[in-house]
Formats: structure tokens, C-alpha cells, sequence
């Protein structure tokens, strides 16, 4: 411990007042891409107009789940893959807050796949950041979501037989009203990306493609992060607004980045407070005619 | 669209709806919940009466997520509560083992129908006593109270929030198909009739409150999101800050605290009946719907002059071990009649500890076990020599 703080550097960190400085040293690799997306998401809510009190962080479990461990805000850290759900809660019952989940694509999108895309679908006015790394890297390195076709896990000893997910064209189709995916050496957009995310109303979700050198890199040859980095970077296409569904991640011929959806719709609690009002007019907006319809059936 | 929280006066309803007007009572004001039977129209009737309270209603995707979302909602500050049965129940117990571990107060209704899994959806049945007990995995203490009747489904859902927020936990009301579904007269009294309990709330400075420390009675006073206290909130092993302690004697410092706050408090948590049983010779102990057969029986059975009395246990868990200890040698046997083939009467054995028989009275679920198979026990146990 006091060698420890000994070789602690002396001068503060710009994101410390952001930060549980007494947790640090944090549980990460060296290398992981986790940081990258914990510096952006400290750097948009520095900018952010919303005072602190009122912004949450919510993880679930697994590598980026361990962020809101990290962070100096009210901050959860749920059960695997129940973050969203948790956040729902956290959210509907104190609207002026701003929720932000953090966590990894397996803990988001495999186990919290079914939360997710409900989520997306009522519009829960949460930020969800999903950090993607292709794999589990808190075990060791599994099969995720992510995990491309072919890829090296250590439960795909052979290659992986799985077709992976496409988190955004999956978020855009749930109805999320700000997708936007970028790699954690796009860091300038990628904080702007994560701003936006969070000053938009309605369900919005930012996916940041990150090394995981340990567990990932390893087992398919590309051992250190900064060449998984560029591995990623290289192979990136910016194409914003591109249809969510044409976003591939294609490691041969293009891992298509950018911003992709940005539209405005009514959130959940928009419309439970519009409904609970009396203001929507009955369903069918087009009623049958009763009268039609019985005669129909005299006749 | 607003309404009044207490409907203060006299009702015939059912005793799912009666819940959610406890509930309501209570100071709930978010429920999130997922539709099955036999707990369905608990969740109709709080989408209807919540957003007349300014409350929220919302219809999660299952009941994993209905349980993470009202833990949510408690430390968002507002009450929370949930409705199931068996199947939901079952999913439920991931997520009440981070309230557990996080001490987050709320309060989940099981609407018990006949299992295993998809069983009888729409028969009584009483088999997830020791499932609310040992379900969910790890070390800890659960508080459970049983209703009998709608009347109690009212006051016993108060009961349960107050206990929530006293102890800072879930806690379950282990009801049943009848007792839900049955119609009878419920007595709403005036709100200023109603005791209503709140968390206690931090009062030390930003700086030095630590979220887990032990407070008066042991519980720590908790703040909630948006105060600004910037706690964090973990389901790992943790320390008084909060923060995760992955080594032995955390886990020790902090499992201690959940057994200590719930076991140093028995006399402020424990509740049951007595009913003739100052020279009963044999005592029936029956809880839930369960205890309505029992009472009809030991009334009958007095009828015909046998010495017998009842235990009514309100609150299941925990169990009353003191008491049973010290009524075991002076009774002949105690009975129990249960809608499982043998779960609570395993807890009473285990108290009683030979020092007198105890009998078990078991149907496995679809009907209510009648009260002449008690008095039945209760003659065979009358009969029994010394």
C-alpha cells in the first residue's frame, strides 16, 4: 500500500473529481479499451449541463460492468446482464435524472439482449454506452455476441461457429432514437458521439469498438493492444446516417463507424403521461362500424 | 385523473386487489411487474390506480426485469413493489438477492399456485415457503409474512413496506391462490389510522457518510439517488463505504451485518396468533390460507371438548424459535397443515427439536387441505400415549 503511494504520481488527474480516487489502481489490463471509453464518458460529463447530483451510472457485471465502481456519482453496479432494467426503475421514478448505463456487449447483448431491445422499444430515456471488445473478458475470454464468425475464444477453441450481432442495426430497428458506433482510438468523436447520446431524449446507444490484448488479441494473434488498436482504426469507414443495417462490422473489408440514427420520438414516460392524462383518442383512431357489422351478419 | 391513496372505508374485493390498495396505503408509488396467474390482477389493478396517485406503472418484458426495475426504483426513493407467482418467483430470485446484498427495501408479492413449474396456473397451492427462504443464492436473512384472508392482504402489505424500510431489505408476501382470489369484506381505515414507516435517511455530512455503516438498530440510514451523497451501490461482497472487498473477511463483516439487523431485531419483526391455546394439549401452527382451515378446525374440534389451540404464524420468516422452543414441552404434539408435501413443518422440527411430535398434515396443492383432516390429526394426536 504505501509503495504503492509512493510511486502514485503526485500531480491531480483532470478527470479525478470524476473519479473514486481511493479505488484506483483499477482491475483493468493494461491495454484494454475500457479506459478510452471511461475518459470519454468522464470528458461529455464534464461538458454536461445536467447537474451531478442527477446523473446515475448503472453497470451490470463483466469488465466495463466494474465502471460504475469507478465513477464519483451515484453509481450501480447490478446483476449480470440487468443493468437496463435497473435503470428503467431508477429512472421512471425520478425522471430529472440522467441515467447512464455502462457495460459490455456479452452482459448488454447476450444475457440483457431481451432488456435491451425493450428498452429501445417503450424509449426509456436512458444513455447506453456498450463497450465491445468480442468477447468475455472477465472469464477469460469466451464467446460473446460479438465474437466474429471464425474468431478464437476459449469456448470456440476452433473458430467460432456463431453469425455475431449487429448491436446497432439491432438498437436502430428496437426503435432507438441515437445510435452511433465508433473505435476507442476515435476518441474525439467518440466523446462527442457520447454527449449527443446523452442529450438526446429517448433510448440512446453508442457502441465503442475496444482491444481486449489479454483475452481476445491473444488467442487470435494480435497480442498487443496498440496493434489490435490500429487493427480496428485502419479497417474503420466513416459513414454517418448510413442505414443501421448496412453498418457492418467487417473485418476484411470495412468495420463501418459514424453516427447512424438521430431522430426525435416520444419517450415512455411522454406517453404514460399523455395516455394517464386522457388525452389519446380511442384505438382505432379509424373505429368499425358496429351497425355495418351487424347487418353484415343479419344479412 | 387524480384519486385518493387510502380509500378509507368498507369493501368487498378480492385479495390481489386488496394488496395493491395496501400498497397504495403504504406510500407505494412504483410497481413493476410482469402478468400471471393467480397474481394478475395485482398488476391490473396498479397500472389503473398508480397514475391516479402520481405514481408509475410499467409492464416489464419478464419478472428478472420487473425485479431489477423496482430495486431501481427504490433507490430512486420511490416505494416499490412487484407481483408473481411461482414461475415469475423463481426468475425474481436473482435480482432479490441483490436487494438482499445491496439492502434495498421493496416488497414482492408470490401469489402461490401448485408447482413444479408451470403446475396448476390457477389452483392454491403453498410450495415456495422455503424458496423465499433459501432461494436465491448465498447467506443471508429474508423476512416473509403470510396473509390468511384479503383483509390481511391489506394490512399485511403495509406491514411488508414497513418491514422493507425498517430493515432495509425485500420482503416477500407469501399469499396464495384462494387468499388472492377470494372475495370478503376489507376495512380500509383512515389514512391517519395507518402506521406508515419510512428508511431512515443519512444526517452525517456528504464526506463521512458511509452507506453500509450500521445505524440505531443496526441498520445504515440510506440516502437515496439525487441526494448527493454519490454512493455506490454493489452486488459484490462490500465494505461500509460500499466498496467491493474480494477477500474473507469482508464477506464475514458483511454477511454479519444482514444476519444481525434481522436477528437482533426478532422482537420487532416476529408476529403470530395465539387462539386457545393457554391448556391446549395439542397445538395446530398453520399459516396462510392454510390457518383458516385450521381455525375452523381447533373452533370444531373445541366443540367437541378436545384441548387444542392454534398458532397463527404472520410472520413466517423469520421463524419464531424461541416461542416454539418454549411451548414444545408443554404440549403433546403440535400439527401442521401445509399445501406442500412438507416445507415449514421442517423449520418446526428443527425448533422443537424432539422435545414433543410434530405431525404434518400435507396436500401437494390444488385444494385447500379441509379442516376435518386436522381435527383428524388432532384426535390420532390426542389419542397418542405418553
Amino acid at each position: 500500500m504505501s509503495a504503492q503511494a509512493q510511486a502514485a504520481p503526485q500531480a491531480a488527474h483532470p478527470q479525478d473529481e470524476l473519479l473514486r480516487t481511493d479505488r484506483i489502481p483499477h482491475i483493468w489490463c493494461s491495454g484494454c479499451g475500457i479506459g478510452i471509453a471511461f475518459g470519454s464518458l468522464m470528458a461529455a460529463i464534464a461538458k454536461c449541463d445536467t447537474p451531478r447530483d442527477d446523473i446515475s451510472v448503472v453497470s451490470g457485471i463483466g469488465c466495463t460492468g466494474r465502471l460504475a465502481g469507478y465513477i464519483h456519482l451515484d453509481s450501480f453496479h447490478t446483476t449480470h446482464g440487468r443493468a437496463i432494467p435497473f435503470a428503467t426503475g431508477l429512472h421512471l421514478t425520478r425522471p430529472q435524472n440522467k441515467v447512464i448505463v455502462a457495460s459490455g456487449d456479452g452482459d448488454l447483448l447476450a444475457i440483457g439482449g431481451n432488456h435491451f431491445i425493450h428498452a429501445a422499444r417503450r424509449n426509456v430515456d436512458l444513455t447506453v454506452i456498450c463497450v465491445n471488445n468480442f468477447n468475455y473478458g472477465m472469464t477469460g475470454g469466451q464467446l460473446a455476441p460479438s465474437t466474429p464468425f471464425g474468431a478464437k475464444t476459449t469456448t470456440t477453441p476452433m473458430g467460432s461457429p456463431d453469425e455475431p450481432f449487429n448491436f446497432c442495426a439491432l438498437a436502430a430497428a428496437c426503435g432507438a432514437t441515437y445510435v452511433a458506433r465508433w473505435t476507442a482510438l476515435h476518441i474525439r468523436r467518440l466523446t462527442t458521439a457520447i454527449s449527443e447520446a446523452m442529450n438526446k431524449k429517448g433510448f440512446s446507444f453508442v457502441e465503442v469498438i475496444a482491444p481486449c490484448p489479454t483475452a481476445f488479441g491473444r488467442r487470435n494473434k494480435i497480442r498487443r493492444s496498440l496493434d489490435l488498436l490500429r487493427f480496428y482504426y485502419e479497417r474503420s469507414v466513416v459513414k454517418n446516417h448510413l442505414a443501421p443495417g448496412e453498418a457492418t462490422i467487417d473485418f476484411d473489408n470495412k468495420l463501418v463507424v459514424g453516427k447512424f440514427v438521430d431522430i426525435e420520438r416520444p419517450t415512455y414516460l411522454d406517453q404514460y403521461d399523455m395516455v394517464n392524462r386522457g388525452e389519446l383518442e380511442a384505438w382505432p383512431a379509424t373505429g368499425v362500424d358496429a351497425s355495418a357489422a351487424g347487418q353484415r351478419k343479419a344479412g | 385523473m387524480a384519486g385518493k391513496a387510502v380509500l378509507t372505508g368498507t369493501h368487498f374485493m378480492n385479495g390481489d386487489e386488496a394488496c395493491c390498495e395496501g400498497a397504495l396505503a403504504a406510500g407505494c408509488r412504483f410497481f413493476a411487474g410482469y402478468p400471471i396467474t393467480p397474481a394478475t390482477e395485482v398488476a391490473e389493478r396498479m397500472s389503473r390506480r398508480l397514475p391516479q396517485v402520481g405514481g408509475v406503472f410499467v409492464q416489464m418484458e419478464d419478472e428478472i426485469a420487473s425485479m431489477a426495475a423496482i430495486l431501481g426504483g427504490s433507490w430512486g426513493g420511490a416505494k416499490s413493489m412487484t407481483s408473481t407467482s411461482g414461475p415469475g418467483y423463481s426468475l425474481m430470485l436473482e435480482n432479490i438477492g441483490l436487494g438482499l446484498c445491496t439492502e434495498t427495501p421493496c416488497v414482492v408479492c408470490n401469489v402461490q399456485r401448485a408447482g413444479p413449474s408451470t403446475g396448476l396456473p390457477t389452483l392454491v397451492g403453498q410450495g415456495d415457503m422455503m424458496q423465499a427462504r433459501w432461494g436465491s443464492h448465498g447467506v443471508y436473512e429474508v423476512i416473509a409474512v403470510a396473509p390468511a384472508s384479503p383483509q390481511e392482504m391489506f394490512d399485511f402489505t403495509i406491514k411488508a413496506f414497513n418491514l422493507s424500510e425498517e430493515f432495509r431489505l425485500p420482503v416477500t408476501i407469501l399469499a396464495d391462490e384462494v387468499v388472492g382470489h377470494m372475495n370478503e369484506r376489507v376495512v380500509v381505515p383512515p389514512a391517519d389510522q395507518i402506521v406508515v414507516k419510512d428508511r431512515l435517511k443519512p444526517t452525517v455530512p456528504k464526506e463521512s457518510y458511509l452507506p453500509y455503516q450500521p445505524g440505531p438498530y443496526g441498520v445504515a440510514p440510506m440516502a437515496n439517488a439525487g441526494d448527493g451523497y454519490y454512493m455506490h451501490v454493489t452486488g459484490l461482497t462490500h465494505d461500509e463505504r460500499g466498496y467491493p472487498g474480494m477477500d474473507a473477511a469482508t464477506q464475514v463483516e458483511m454477511t454479519t451485518r444482514l444476519r444481525d439487523k434481522i436477528q437482533n431485531n426478532l422482537e420487532r419483526i416476529l408476529d403470530y396468533d395465539t387462539v386457545m391455546l393457554d391448556d391446549a394439549e395439542v397445538a395446530v401452527v398453520a399459516y396462510g390460507i392454510s390457518a383458516r382451515s385450521a381455525r375452523g378446525a381447533v373452533l370444531a374440534a373445541r366443540e367437541r371438548g378436545l384441548k387444542v389451540g392454534l398458532i397463527k404464524l404472520n410472520v413466517v420468516w423469520p421463524f419464531p424459535e424461541q416461542f416454539f422452543r418454549e411451548l414444545a414441552p408443554k404440549v403433546k404434539a403440535m400439527i401442521m397443515p401445509e399445501i406442500n408435501l412438507g416445507q415449514m413443518v421442517l423449520e418446526l422440527e428443527r425448533v422443537v427439536g424432539g422435545r414433543c411430535p410434530v405431525e404434518l398434515v400435507a396436500h401437494p396443492g390444488g385444494a385447500i387441505i379441509t379442516p376435518d383432516r386436522i381435527i383428524k390429526a388432532v384426535q390420532a394426536a390426542l389419542e397418542e400415549k405418553p
